[in-house]
């Protein structure tokens, strides 16, 4: 017995280790390897690949590394099983996740340890945060197969989901993957992390123990090139994807006009805001919470410390103190606070940008880690600079950056200095300072006075290159479920011909003064960049002349809708007075763009149909302005969860050929009627209507850079638009080709897309606005503000 | 946080003039607070021989106490010799603490038992504790209060644990606050002061936090959460609040001051919360009874079940452990 005596003069706490016995026995029955689960059933191993423990370099585990064939093996199983899953009743789907979420509850012990052993991660994290939110997440989206079809009419699952997961938190991710897409009756092939398998595979027993049915969940194991086979193969509708940012952009290009539908969940280098008011004391655990949690692997960890400088050296100190405490060390053991790093392959990388940074001259403060093994000490950065690399890349390490800030504005522009927008906490006592400071944040989650908090109930995910689509909630629930599509199938219509911009000499232009079409940028009439004009086609003679926009007018076009900012913070009443404003312009001209319209080749009375449309069109969403509500949602106990709809920004959008003023109308719309600044390119082959609306815009207090249009070609201006990193949203009627380069060119900062064929939606009918519209103007920020005194 | 040697012992908490920047506006965020003191105890475990270190270190910082209205000398007695010998000798035997003087930290009387306590108590070397100043709600004229604290020294208590005047803090009068702990603090004399500050009436934690530097300010050698009288007694946020509070005020000053949470703890998994909470915010050195105590009176039976348990293996029940 060690000495009682002895212990009580240091007062130390002692090994506490949890038993592995009962995770090492289920390990010790499949020492052949894993096979994947596939239809219902683990097939034989083939191709084996080690997974190792990375706080002991130990063999846990073999598993199958997934080829091309398995791939498909498991999308077929997936299809065939997805009709049946979907006709079931929600009852019946909801029994299922019933089950499993009791299931999980029973073996939680084991698959908490197993996560520890595979991932690294303290037992304390693994049994005390993953599994509760696994076990939450499954009952929360068994409520929602319950009442799927109350709740989302006519909505329709995608089909067969590919699913890719990272390592960090394997069966949390899982969790948050499955459990959405099979309350709305998807099926799924699920690829998890090479480094961290064993919790999915654990899992995929749990679902034949519960009687999920045969190809409702398939697992396939194996690396990026495995993940790379779901993401390309043709019979997948739908990618769900967390990890990191380089590989999003991949998978965004890989899918471009595949049709799939895509949700990404990517890196992120979110700031931690403590203002001089904040309990300094609080926030250095937040700190704990927020990076020292996981040990830094954490996609929303607040890597980025931004203190008021008044507080900045006490709250330093703070902050050093906690440091020395913090234990790193054996995973299994309930006292330690970080664990081991996943993989050697990230400790080298933890290592390397933490070497460039103190070449940059940043300085370091470590706390302790064991020598041997997979171990980084948590650690504080300081001296740091916005380009230092320390402060720029998301390092998944223990490592945050510590950064003194002057003011309130200061701090905001800190924060969203980044090309990431997942998280940000922000520490204050004031709620007019932390709520201003959230609403001021890009970011898709606001904690304030906490870190890292989450819930099935509430939305998570990214803006900006963090990502896009959102996990948790209602919202997160719409990812896994189409809208209904418009019915009006027609042909597709193929792109216009090139703008020829020489002069006709056979054109005659009518008897009136000459008018000329100029871009709208800023508020404000211009003539194009490149000085050349292009003819519009017209009934008898030529309809007029329209300037031939190029990639510099975009480029002016964005930068005056960004100066519009102001128009995101007006209410949605005032956006509404401008709005109805405009419609009563248009109407008192109505005769006159109708027959516009009739000059560019519609008849008499499509033309005065078009031009009432459009009225109406702009009323409603006047009207639409100030209801689209955010939310607030039941998540834990004391702890307002409010989900704000946020403008995306700076909108591109390329407008149909057709319906050359409704269709610009009901796609600009919606987008500021939410808040958002456009840049429009109007039909190529009739832009006339459009260059007509300046003046209607000018009449109706409509501030300038809110709508800019540019003429010209329609697909060269679309893809300056899509590769512009400062454009926020592309959206985009035309060919498929154009969607698929679209889709493909927003890769870059991957900005949100909406692609649709020409000729897919009747612009007069119902199709033509709708929720669907507005929905895809606005961005979900969830913030959350606990209470209590 | 390490304690200079040579002030341990018989220090006394010198004190400062009342300065209320070291409080005014100080930010305690409840929510936040409530996350920490839960994780707190989820981070840390003791086990096995170190779990019974612990709950060994927990007996010689409690505080064994009666505070009833029907105590009795008979009463005070038979609380006395628990507090000389906390463990059966077989059970010390056991684990392997044969030669170990264990005793209680202190017992802790009304001031009209303290004369008993002490004779109880005498050559044991565990000094007597007693509540004064109109304990426990402290709504006594001053002079009377300040007489109660003099008798019980009088009587032989080595230390007092006042009762503030939770009014003082609720209308934010520090200066009374100050003054009044002040006055007690020299009609202890000799004995150690320990404010009780009664933190389940003072509505908030930043309350807490005010009215636990004001009373270390004027000179509390102790400050202690409760009188076991409040609805609501000891709990971990606010010992999260108080501990740091301690800590502020010895970053500030250099002066060390002893934490003491009382009321609602009866387990000993509460003894190992209390600890756990005392080393990650203070560190070891308030680990030892010259800075920490536990006001408890139920929570020592249960401590003997679970070392016996640790001794022989199996389960034990209280009937085989003597009452205090």
């Amino acid at each position: 017995m060690t000495d009682i005596a002895e212990i009580l003069d240091r007062m130390e706490y002692g090994p506490a280790p949890e038993g592995p016995g009962i995770a090492q026995d289920w390990l010790a029955r499949h020492a052949d390897g894993f096979g994947h689960f596939i239809a219902g059933r683990f097939a034989d191993p083939g191709g084996l690949f080690d997974v190792t423990n990375p706080a002991t370099g130990d063999v846990l585990a073999r598993v199958t590394q997934g080829t091309t064939e398995d791939v498909d093996a498991a999308v077929r199983a997936a299809r065939a099983a997805q009709p049946g899953w979907a006709k079931l009743p929600g009852h019946e789907r909801a029994r299922h996740l019933y089950a499993l979420a009791r299931h999980i509850q029973q073996h939680a012990r084991l698959l908490a340890v197993l996560e520890t052993l595979d991932n690294g991660k303290p037992i304390r994290e693994s049994r005390d945060i993953d599994l509760p939110l696994v076990v939450r997440h499954f009952y929360h989206h068994a409520g929602w197969a319950a009442v799927l079809e109350d709740e989302f009419p006519a909505h329709t699952p995608h089909g067969v989901c590919g699913q890719i997961i990272p390592w960090n938190f394997p069966l949390l991710m899982l969790a948050w993957k499955v459990a959405p897409a099979l309350a709305a009756g998807n099926t799924v092939v699920l690829k998890p992390a090479e480094y961290t398998p064993l919790t999915a595979l654990a899992f995929a027993q749990i679902a034949q123990e519960c009687g999920l049915p045969k190809g409702v969940l398939n697992i396939v194991t194996g690396d990026g090139a495995t993940g790379a086979g779901l993401v390309a193969h043709p019979g997948v509708d739908k990618i769900a994807f967390t990890g990191s940012t380089a590989v999003g952009r991949e998978i965004r290009r890989t899918t471009a006009g595949s049709g799939k539908a895509l949700t990404l969940e990517l890196g992120g280098k979110s700031p931690f805001i403590v203002f001089a008011d904040a309990d300094l004391d609080s926030a250095v655990e937040g700190v704990v919470d927020g990076v020292w949690f996981n040990q830094g692997e954490v996609c929303c960890a607040g890597t980025r410390i931004l203190v008021a400088e008044a507080v900045a050296e006490r709250f330093e100190a703070r902050l050093r103190a906690r440091l020395e405490h913090l234990r790193t060390g054996d995973p299994l053991d309930k006292c330690t606070d970080v664990g081991a790093i996943v993989h050697p392959v990230q400790l080298d990388r933890i290592r390397t940008l933490v070497g460039q940074g103190l070449t940059e001259g940043a300085e370091l403060v470590q706390g302790t880690a064991p020598a041997e093994g997979c171990f980084y000490p948590p650690t504080l950065v300081t001296g740091v600079h916005p380009a230092s690399v320390l402060a720029q890349e998301e390092i998944f390490g223990p490592v945050v950056t510590l950064t003194p800030f002057r003011t309130p504005d200061d701090a905001v522009a800190l924060a969203n200095n980044t090309r990431y927008g997942l998280a940000a906490s922000v520490w204050s006592e004031s709620v007019n300072l932390a709520l201003e400071c959230a609403t001021r944040v890009r970011a898709g989650v606001v904690w304030i006075n906490g870190a890292n908090l989450f819930d099935a109930g509430a939305p998570f995910g990214g803006m900006r290159e963090s990502g896009f689509g959102r996990e948790g909630g209602r919202t997160g629930l719409t990812a896994y479920l189409r809208s209904p599509a418009p019915t009006d199938k027609r042909k597709p219509v193929a792109a216009p011909p090139a703008p020829d911009p020489l002069p006709d000499a056979g054109a005659g232009y009518g008897n009136g003064v000459d008018r000329t079409a100029k871009l709208y940028i800023g508020g404000r009439q211009v003539r194009p960049d490149g000085g050349y004009s292009y003819p519009v086609a017209g009934v008898k003679a030529r309809a007029g002349l329209a300037g031939l926009g190029n990639r510099k007018d975009i480029r002016s076009a964005v930068e005056a809708a960004h100066k519009a900012s102001a128009w995101a913070a007006q209410t949605g009443h005032a956006r509404a007075q401008v709005l109805y404003y405009m419609a009563e312009n248009l109407s008192a001209r109505a005769p006159e763009f109708a027959a516009r319209l009739q000059g560019m080749g519609q008849s008499a009375a499509r033309a005065r149909a078009e031009v009432d449309h459009a009225v109406r069109r702009i009323f409603w969403y006047a009207a639409q302005a100030d209801k689209l509500d955010g939310g607030v949602h039941s998540t834990t106990a004391k702890h307002l969860t409010l989900t704000l709809r946020e403008p995306l920004g700076v909108v591109g959008i390329a407008c149909p050929v057709a319906s050359p003023l409704l269709g610009l109308i009901s796609l600009v719309l919606p987008a500021v009627a939410m808040g958002n600044r456009v840049v429009a390119v109007p039909s190529q082959t009739a832009p006339l209507a459009a260059t007509d609306l300046y003046q209607v815009f000018d009449t109706s207090d409509l501030p300038g850079g809110v709508i800019n249009i540019v003429t010209g070609a329609r697909e060269e201006l679309t893809r300056t638009l899509a590769e512009h990193d400062d454009v926020d949203a592309m959206w985009y009627v035309g060919t498929a080709d154009g969607a698929r380069m679209v889709e493909a060119a927003s890769a870059g900062n991957l900005k949100q897309t909406w692609t649709e064929a020409e000729g897919a939606r009747d612009w007069t009918g119902t199709h033509g606005r709708g929720r669907d519209f507005l929905l895809r103007a606005t961005q979900i920020k969830t913030v959350w503000l606990p209470y209590g005194e | 946080m390490t304690v200079t040697k040579g002030h341990k012992g018989n220090r006394h908490n010198p004190g400062m003039a009342l300065d209320v920047a070291m409080f005014d506006g100080h930010a305690v965020n409840t929510s936040a607070v409530a996350r920490r003191a839960a994780s707190l105890t989820a981070r840390r475990s003791v086990k096995g021989a170190w779990q019974a270190a612990w709950l060994i270190n927990a007996i010689r910082c409690m505080d064994l106490t009666t505070l009833a209205g029907d105590d009795t000398p008979a009463r005070v007695a038979r609380l006395c010799a628990k507090a000389r010998q906390p463990l059966a000798p077989d059970l010390l035997t056991a684990l392997g603490l044969a030669e170990m003087p264990l005793t209680v930290g202190a017992v802790c009387v009304y001031p009209t038992l303290v004369a008993d306590a002490v004779r109880a108590l005498a050559g044991s070397g565990v000094p007597v504790a007693s509540v004064a100043t109109g304990f426990p709600a402290g709504l006594m004229p001053l002079p009377l209060r300040l007489a109660e604290i003099r008798y019980a020294v009088e009587q032989g208590a080595a230390e007092i644990d006042i009762v503030i005047t939770r009014a003082h803090v609720l209308s934010r009068d520090w200066v009374a606050l100050y003054d009044e702990v002040a006055a007690m603090r020299e009609a202890c004399g000799p004995a150690h002061l320990k404010a009780i500050l009664a933190t389940g009436d003072l509505a908030s934690l930043r309350n807490v936090h005010a009215a636990s530097m004001v009373a270390m300010q004027a000179g509390a050698d102790f400050i202690k959460t409760s009188t076991g009288k409040e609805g609501v007694n000891a709990t971990l946020p606010v010992g999260l609040v108080m501990t740091r509070a301690i800590r502020d005020y010895h970053t500030a000053t250099g002066h060390i001051v002893g934490f003491k949470p009382a009321g609602g703890m009866k387990t000993a998994r509460d003894a190992l919360a209390w600890q756990i909470l005392m080393r990650e915010e203070l560190g070891r050195d308030w680990l030892s009874p010259e800075l920490f105590r536990l006001g408890a009176s139920s929570m020592l039976g249960d401590i003997e079940r679970q070392l016996s348990h640790h001794a022989t293996g199996r389960y034990s029940a209280a009937h085989r452990h003597a009452i205090a």
